[in-house]
């Protein structure tokens, strides 16, 4: 199956600190892929760099979306292509209701639909303003319908599952697969095991680079034996990785 | 000169043009009143409602008083100059009884001025209980004109004002809006002021709040857009000045223009020790997450800023 999208050697620096060190990755088409690594391995800063957003052009590397060098291209152009971008943490828009939100990608947005598959009732959300009277957990939940509502070829996940209590998370994997169903391929970053669960293949990001790929099952027992409790963020220790 | 029917005509055209709607400056069961210049277009009263408004050689004289614990719900005012030249001057008193409750809906329209000065006095006077609400749109020429809303309220125990000025279409020209409200006792106040300044648009606005009573609460809120060489200054005053007193500033100017110049100076003063005053402003450019996340949707810059501008000013 070929990438949709692949990352051969990134490399992104803040002052001196490589946060993406020569990251290769490649997601297949359709695939749910994850994205595993404690707070602070760089996984927002990926999402970042695959957005294309601004100040995370990689000192070094490439990403290549269905076969084209997208590099360079701008975050528009990136949208244009069909990567969206669901933040870990969503802006706030005065004056704009979540109906006009669910609808930047055209008037036929089905708003009461989207809303539902969120977990979100339509007649109490729909003419709700997007903005801090929203909590987060709402607000996270309109940003992944807003995504939905997007018809994405390939959609990236900064943790949609926090903020969101955890008797909601059946909801947001539900809402995963439905990326999938519908032809998406999914790059769904977490630290939680139980949200892992849902991808095809998971990838473990450590000191800026992919260390370890598996199936969640087998990832998932890695990460709570050994990354949970692992205060070497960015070191990345061999032996482990092989035990 | 225009009969007073086709200056009506005109008007109530006008208003509409601008986005009004023609039935609720006639709707039954609700008061209105339309002003032209120094003419009074008309007048209607209702249930607990009284008007009486003169004309005077530059403009009108207006009080209307809400009767004591009466619900009249919305007040309709179109008030305005077709010409391109004048002066209009216009005083007004509103008067609400004792947990009375009434909303105001005010458009001021100048779609040909050229040359007009537009001077606005507000007396406002809320009794005990009384809620009101008013909501003032201005709709301008392109050129613009001098306007100088002034307003002086005083709310009693427990009565609640939200005031909103918005003067996003058409161009602003010179606008000074002096806006100071004293609280008495548990009452509340909400001041918001939306504008759009474009080319040489001059805006000064000031909003006042005095907290004079004990758990009187307020907050004093602008939203201000520049383009081109627009100018604006925004001083936001609230003073605590009594026990669980609580105010807010909260002043947003984003500046778009080249030589657009913003500029905003909180003003917030307590003493008394249980009262507590914030403020948070933020002037300059947007926000580059509201941007870049609408054009991770697509959004080309250009059309990122023009949707986040038109939330901002709704
Ligand atoms: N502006 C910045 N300046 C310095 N360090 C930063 C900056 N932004 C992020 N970092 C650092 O980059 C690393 C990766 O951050 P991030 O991608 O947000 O991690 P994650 O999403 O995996 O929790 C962290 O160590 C963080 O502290
Ligand atoms: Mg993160």
């Amino acid at each position: 199956m070929a990438g949709i999208l692949e990352a051969r050697g990134l490399t992104y620096r803040i002052g001196k600190k490589d946060i993406l060190n020569g990251l290769d990755l490649t997601i297949k088409k359709g695939e749910i892929h994850v994205i595993m690594g404690v707070n602070g391995t760089g996984k927002t800063t990926l999402a970042s760099v695959v957005m294309g957003l601004g100040g995370y052009q990689p000192a070094s590397g490439q990403l290549l979306f269905d076969g084209e060098d997208i590099t360079t291209l701008s975050i528009t152009e990136r949208a244009k292509l069909g990567i969206m971008l669901a933040w870990q943490i969503p802006a706030s828009f005065e004056g704009v209701a979540v109906r006009e939100y669910l609808s930047l990608g055209g008037s036929n947005a089905d708003v009461p639909s989207l809303l539902k598959m969120v977990g979100l009732s339509p007649q109490q959300y729909a003419g709700r303003f997007v903005d801090d009277s929203l909590s987060g957990g709402e607000r996270k939940r309109i940003e992944l319908a807003a995504v939905m509502a997007m018809k994405p070829k390939l959609v990236v996940l900064d943790e949609p599952d926090s903020g969101i209590d955890l008797a909601s998370t059946g909801t947001i994997t539900r809402l995963i697969r439905k990326f999938k169903e519908n032809g998406a391929s999914v790059l769904l970053i977490t630290h939680n095991e139980n949200m892992a669960s849902v991808g095809d293949i998971v990838s473990l990001l450590c000191g800026g680079k992919i260390v370890k790929q598996g199936k969640a099952r087998q990832m998932a027992r890695f990460f709570e034996k050994y990354c949970k409790g692992c205060e070497h963020v960015g070191k990345v220790e061999e032996e482990k990785l092989n035990g | 000169m225009a009969s007073p029917a086709s200056e009506l005509d005109a008007m109530v055209e006008a208003y509409s043009a601008a986005g009004g709607d023609k039935g609720s400056l006639a709707s039954p069961g609700h008061a209105s009143l339309i002003v032209s210049g120094n003419k009074l277009l008309g007048k209607s009263e209702a249930d607990g409602v009284s008007i009486d408004a003169k004309g005077t050689p530059d403009g009108v004289d207006i009080t209307i008083s809400v009767e004591e614990g009466k619900d009249v719900g919305q007040v309709h005012l179109c008030i305005g100059m077709l010409q391109k030249k004048g002066r209009q001057l216009i005083r007004s008193h509103y008067i609400v009884g004792k947990n009375a409750s009434v909303d105001f809906v005010s458009h001021c329209i100048f779609p040909n001025a050229e040359r007009m000065q537009h001077l606005m006095d507000l007396d406002i006077r809320l009794s005990s209980g009384a809620k009101m609400s008013y909501r003032d749109e201005h709709i301008h020429s392109e050129r613009g004109l001098v306007v100088k809303p002034r307003l002086r309220a005083s709310i009693g125990e427990n009565a609640q004002l939200i005031d909103e000025f918005k003067l996003v279409k058409g161009a602003v020209g010179e606008l000074d809006l002096d806006y100071e409200v004293t609280q008495e006792k548990g009452s509340s106040c909400e001041l918001l002021t939306k504008l759009y300044g474009k080319k040489n648009d001059r805006m000064r606005v000031k909003e006042s709040l005095f907290l004079n009573g004990e758990n009187a609460s307020g907050t004093a809120k602008s939203r201000i857009v520049l383009k081109g060489s627009a100018k604006a200054e925004v001083l936001g005053e609230i003073e605590g000045n009594a026990p669980y007193t609580r105010g807010h500033v909260d002043c947003h100017e984003v500046v778009e223009g080249e030589n657009a110049v913003a500029e905003a100076v909180p003003r917030i003063r307590v003493n008394n020790p249980l009262a507590r005053i914030t403020h948070e402003a933020a002037i300059g450019r947007i926000n580059k997450k509201e941007l870049e996340t609408l054009m991770s949707r697509g959004l080309a810059e250009d059309e990122a800023v023009d949707f986040i501008v038109n939330g901002l000013l709704r």
